[in-house]
């Protein structure tokens, strides 16, 4: 297999592995843990490095995901046991943990194969480089195998326990007293967490398994209301997010793992300006109509309490209604030419009337004002 | 007297005082950040500082501090004020924008760096000492435009104080009077973004956000008054600035940032369990006078 095809699948199946259980982070607002427990496993590494006397994968995924356990627990004994708020037990603990790694890998590892830059960035562009060997047999590059059976795993996680995770997460009350214990699940959860972390953080560094745990849940988060299709788009963005990431790495010859988060943060973007139902331009568009549509009720409303009474035709005058409604002119014309569209109001040599339809809708409005006026005072 | 001789030596004045101070001032000014629950606006923010850097360098070819700083300090505003707009105006939550802004700007300036790193003439560049920080490289002139930056901050600080104190309890209230708050908190975000950019080269992008929030959470154990608070956090803060510099001078191969995090850390740690210690002796002695 080319080496170039490895890094850009090891990419993709971390995208696919963060993407699951950062979803459940987003949706549960702890999406500040997935930062701290990237940060807070150094040590947990380092330990490992320690105990196997040298790299070692299994020792070190071991370390490192007691450690984060470590972390998470610490972080809620001090949410519980002070007037601690939780986002400052965070930013107490996972600093705290990530100097301890890095002072032991200064003190003590400094020529050694555990320097920082890769803790931070990762190592995403060696990845055809590690084999997997089982005795004799070369297996192919170890990133993939782990990348890969990680994703697997947490597609096995979030399938099997799909209804739990969405009660525990939506209704946690309900969840509690429907026979298991959101409490479980939520350790459940940070184990997943903890695990993916580690194992995708000794491929591509802890900056990518950050973005590719929020970014791509938050993206989808903005297309959809629906808890399954968010899980499949935001595997989708990762996995489009690590092959444009790749690309622009290749083009700009920088940092493949960065280039990847960074085109998350793109699409990002593209979806906070232009969703459809949860995008900033949809949101003004719709402000926009539901301005117009109540200045048209208003209007209405205002031709109809006119034109019963006799000498107020001036009311009527188009000019008159920008001092009257205190409306812009050009406001006041576009109102009007809304309503003249639906076909509410009608407009001879200055005057407005009312069509019959809008008679009838003024009626409506009124009727429903009048009531509402009338429980209001009630 | 084995210390006052530390001083003596140039290079350790230089961290002593300039991680004394950036532990004064960050201690001082957590105390709001914390109190108002933002503590982790720092961390996100001094991600967010690392792009400015780059771009910095990249369009002026300068590696003079006040460049590279003010292109932090400038995409470390930017960044703030992504992450409130997109709380805001979006259905994305606080503790996401957070996750957000943090990663991808993390991650654009990584980009820069590697893209900077392997442009031939620019091999040594050393923007990395920004990731981890280097106080023990701190010069003079560095320390001067830290406590410059830094006296700016408190003098801003002790000046709307009240103000402050009232937007970090009770918001609501300080609008209800007709105050604009939005101006105040804009103008405490652009003292901890100062802050922050000020810390990046002593104790780098990772640690900072401890420096905000450990002294002001240890203060928070021993006082329930906020001038003793914010006085209390200052101290902690210096102190594990003098004792970090310290440590970390007598061997080469240690970092600064981190044993100023670590002393920190344990600083808090004993704080947490005095203030457990005297909560539990102060129920006793309420049982046995109930008891009497």
């Amino acid at each position: 297999m080319s080496a170039l095809l490895v890094v850009l699948l090891t990419g993709v199946l971390t995208a696919i592995a963060c993407a699951l259980p950062g979803s459940f982070l987003m949706l549960r607002r702890l999406a500040m843990l997935s930062d701290a427990i990237s940060h807070a496993i150094l040590p947990g590494i380092v330990l490992g490095y320690f105990l196997a006397k040298g790299p070692n994968f299994a020792l070190g995924l071991l370390g490192a995901a007691s450690v984060a356990i470590l972390t998470v627990g610490l972080i809620e004994l001090l949410q519980d046991v002070s007037n601690v708020a939780g986002e400052s037990a965070i930013g107490i603990v996972f600093p705290a943990m990530f100097a301890l790694g890095v002072l032991t890998i200064s003190r003590y590892y400094a020529n050694v194969h555990l320097d920082t830059d890769a803790v931070l960035f990762g190592n995403i562009e060696f990845a055809p480089f590690e084999s997997l060997w089982v005795g004799e047999h070369h297996l192919g590059p170890q990133s993939l195998w782990v990348t890969g059976g990680l994703a697997l795993l947490n597609a096995l996680f979030v399938g099997l326990l799909y209804k739990e995770l969405q009660l525990a997460t939506f209704d946690p009350a309900l969840a509690a007293t429907s026979g298991f214990s959101p409490r479980l699940l939520h350790y459940a959860l940070m184990a997943v967490v903890a695990v993916t972390s580690v194992a995708a953080f000794t491929a591509v560094g802890s900056i990518l398994v950050v973005a590719f745990m929020i970014v791509p849940a938050a993206t989808a988060y903005l297309l959809t209301d629906d808890l399954r299709r968010m899980l499949v788009l935001a595997a989708g963005c990762g996995v489009a997010s690590a092959v444009i990431g790749f690309v622009l790495a290749l083009a700009l010859d920088a940092s493949v793992a960065g280039a990847m988060a960074s085109a998350s943060g793109l699409l990002f973007v593209t979806a906070a300006l232009f969703s459809p139902s949860h995008g900033l331009l949809a949101r003004a568009r719709q402000l926009r109509r539901q301005r117009l549509e109540f200045a048209t009720e208003t209007l209405l409303l205002h031709l109809r309490y006119h034109e019963t009474l006799p000498g107020e035709e001036h009311e009527l005058e188009v000019a008159h209604l920008s001092n009257e409604l205190r409306w812009t002119p050009r406001f006041a014309q576009r109102v009007i030419a809304h309503a003249q569209r639906s076909g509410l109001v009608q407009r001879t040599n200055g005057h407005l009337a009312l069509t019959e339809a809008g008679r009838a809708v003024a009626e409506h409005l009124s009727a429903r004002t009048g009531a509402g006026l009338e429980r209001a005072r009630a | 007297m084995a210390w006052l001789s530390l001083l003596a030596d140039y290079t350790m004045r230089n961290v002593v005082l300039g991680s004394a101070l950036l532990g004064a001032v960050s201690g001082a000014l957590g105390c709001f950040a914390v109190l108002r629950r933002q503590g982790l606006l720092g961390d996100t923010l001094a991600h967010a500082a690392l792009p400015g850097i780059a771009l910095a360098y990249l369009l002026t070819g300068q590696r003079a501090l006040p460049v590279l700083l003010a292109g932090a300090a400038l995409s470390g505003w930017l960044g703030t004020a992504a992450l409130i707009y997109l709380s805001r105006a979006t259905r994305i939550k606080e503790d996401s924008a957070l996750g957000i802004v943090l990663s991808v700007s993390f991650a654009v300036g990584v980009v820069l760096l590697t893209f900077i790193n392997r442009q031939p003439q620019a091999r040594a560049v050393g923007l990395e000492r920004f990731l981890l920080g280097q106080a023990a490289a701190l010069t003079a002139d560095q320390v001067e435009l830290m406590a410059l930056l830094s006296a700016g901050v408190l003098i801003v600080l002790v000046l709307g104080y009240k103000e402050f104190a009232l937007l970090a309890f009770d918001a609501p209230f300080a609008a209800s009077l007709g105050w604009n708050t939005t101006a105040l908190s804009l103008l405490l975000t652009t003292l901890i973004v100062i802050t922050v950019v000020v810390g990046l080269q002593a104790v780098g992008v990772v640690l900072m956000a401890s420096l905000l929030i450990a002294p002001a959470v240890a203060a928070r154990q021993w006082t329930d008054r906020l001038h003793l608070m914010v006085w209390l956090a200052a101290a902690f803060g210096a102190i594990s600035g003098v004792m970090g510099a310290w440590l970390s001078a007598s061997d080469r191969g240690i970092p600064t940032g981190p044993v100023v995090v670590l002393v920190l850390s344990a600083i808090t740690v004993v704080s947490l369990v005095v203030r457990r210690v005297r909560a539990w002796l102060a129920r006793r002695a309420a049982k046995g006078e109930a008891e009497r």
